[in-house]
């Protein structure tokens, strides 16, 4: 077979003013769900590990139920299944956020919990020799040094998160993937265009990494 | 000792197990305020474990056992004498256990401002003046990671001590250092006991037993085998579990 092509430089330069548009949806999708999504992580995470059987029972089905499913699937029942059950149809924007929310927040409960669980036994146990609650002992010892570790775990899952508001173009939402399918329909530029879709996704979650290596180092430099 | 003073630990007939393993068998041991009690045994044998059940770390399963008049109950959750409890009993760990996210003073104040409701003004004096009777008050910045072990382990006391204890559990305190460290804290106990204060001390350091110790306890698999004054302990120990226990431990 013989290979021919060509990579048009000017198709891919040409294609940016029409993708920029993709970056604040994309953002937006994945920061938001995200925010909502570390609520639930923390909800369901400290149900997870709580003492009582009844309180960890429904935080392992939430998490075996979203991790369990693929976040496409998720979506598009949000956006085309639930309007059924509502009596009204739901904004792609708020489908896309609700389908990261509900996604990151049952990755970021099992952060939550492996983070919180991985503190030393002594921790609590000098707490409470100190006469401090239980609640007291979370709230001022365990806790904080929890968060410290759950740092590089939640950035893991933020740029996986934002890597996954691309599968929503299949509900329309105006995000980077749509914005480049919109173009290649009237420029069939694939290769050039999805070159600089990926190459914004890049953009985007390599900022994120060194941010949050910022945030690794100062943490450490607590201890 | 004063017989006519109430005991601050009054134990009676306590046992405790994990599980299938009967780890304490019908302790009875009473403390005297202002008394030093070194407990010793081999690894394993439930000196630890009986020192954890005086505040409430660990839970037993039958008996008595009284801490300046709270009760504490068998399979005792969380309950205010035991919360009380915990505020007179200070406690040192043989991993120092410090809070490795705050530095040295709010590691000290901490206790006394959650639980004393103390201002952080005066909780900082006082801790100020414990790092400085336990010698680091010049590392009240640090945190404890850029400290040695001995320093971490005097911490730990002065953080102990914020909370005005009445009594003290020291579990191991000298186990986890490096040999040149042990000295200094030792010396920070040592100046504790002759304040006065009561403590309850699991060791392996004999020399330093035989220097504090108003009385020793030799545990063996649960059960305490013999007690006495120091003297009598280490000299003329009555028991054969006793006898070859100082025998190996003192060898070296």
């Amino acid at each position: 077979m013989e290979v021919n092509f060509q990579f048009d430089w000017l198709a891919a330069f040409e294609s940016i003013p029409h993708l920029l548009p993709g970056i604040p949806w994309t953002l937006l999708i994945s920061f938001g769900g995200l925010a909502i999504g570390f609520f639930i992580g923390i909800f369901f995470g400290l149900l997870r590990i709580s003492p009582l059987r009844w309180l960890r029972w429904p935080a392992i089905f939430y998490v075996e139920v979203f991790r369990g499913t693929p976040i496409l699937v998720q979506v598009l029942f949000i956006f085309y299944g639930l309007p059924q059950i509502l009596g009204g149809p739901i904004n792609a924007l708020v489908a896309g956020i609700a389908a990261i929310a509900v996604n990151s927040g049952a990755y970021i409960s099992e952060i939550v919990r492996g983070s919180v669980q991985s503190i030393e036994r002594g921790q609590g146990e000098a707490s409470l020799s100190l006469g401090l609650s239980r609640t007291q002992a979370f709230r001022y010892v365990i806790w904080p040094q929890a968060f410290r570790r759950m740092i590089p775990p939640l950035g893991n899952q933020a740029i996986i998160s934002i890597k996954d508001t691309s599968l929503f173009s299949v509900i329309g939402v105006g995000e980077l993937v749509r914005q480049g399918q919109i173009y290649i329909a009237t420029t069939f530029t694939a290769l050039e265009v999805y070159f600089m879709v990926a190459l914004m996704y890049l953009a985007i979650t390599w900022t994120l990494s060194i941010v949050l290596r910022q945030l690794e180092l100062r943490g450490l430099a607590g201890q | 000792m004063n017989n006519t003073t109430q005991p601050i630990v009054r134990m009676q007939q306590l046992n405790k197990h994990f599980g299938s393993l009967h780890v304490l068998k019908h302790i009875d041991m009473q403390i005297t305020p202002g008394e030093v009690v070194v407990v010793i045994g081999a690894s394993g044998s439930g000196k630890s474990t009986l020192i954890r059940c005086i505040n409430g770390l660990e839970e037993f399963q039958s008996g008595f056992l009284e801490v300046d008049s709270n009760e504490l109950r068998p399979y005792g959750k969380s309950s205010e004498a035991l919360q009380t409890i915990r505020t007179e009993v200070g406690m040192v760990f043989q991993q120092f256990n410090l809070f490795p996210h705050l530095s040295v003073i709010d590691n000290i104040t901490l206790a006394p401002m959650k639980v004393r409701g103390w201002s952080r003004t005066d909780a900082v004096e006082a801790a100020k003046r414990l790092l400085e009777r336990v010698g680091i008050a010049d590392q009240a910045d640090k945190y404890p990671s850029h400290l040695s072990g001995g320093q971490q382990q005097r911490v730990a006391l002065a953080r102990a001590l914020a909370m005005e204890p009445r009594l003290m559990l020291f579990d191991e305190p000298t186990s986890a250092l490096d040999p040149e460290m042990i000295g200094e804290v030792l010396d920070a106990m040592r100046e504790l006991a002759k304040e006065g204060m009561t403590m309850v001390i699991v060791t392996h350091e004999m020399g330093f037993a035989r220097e504090v110790a108003d009385r020793v306890v030799f545990i063996h698999q649960g059960e305490i085998t013999e007690e006495g004054p120091p003297e009598k302990l280490f000299d003329t120990p009555q028991h054969e579990r006793t006898q070859s226990f100082l025998a190996r431990v003192l060898k070296h």
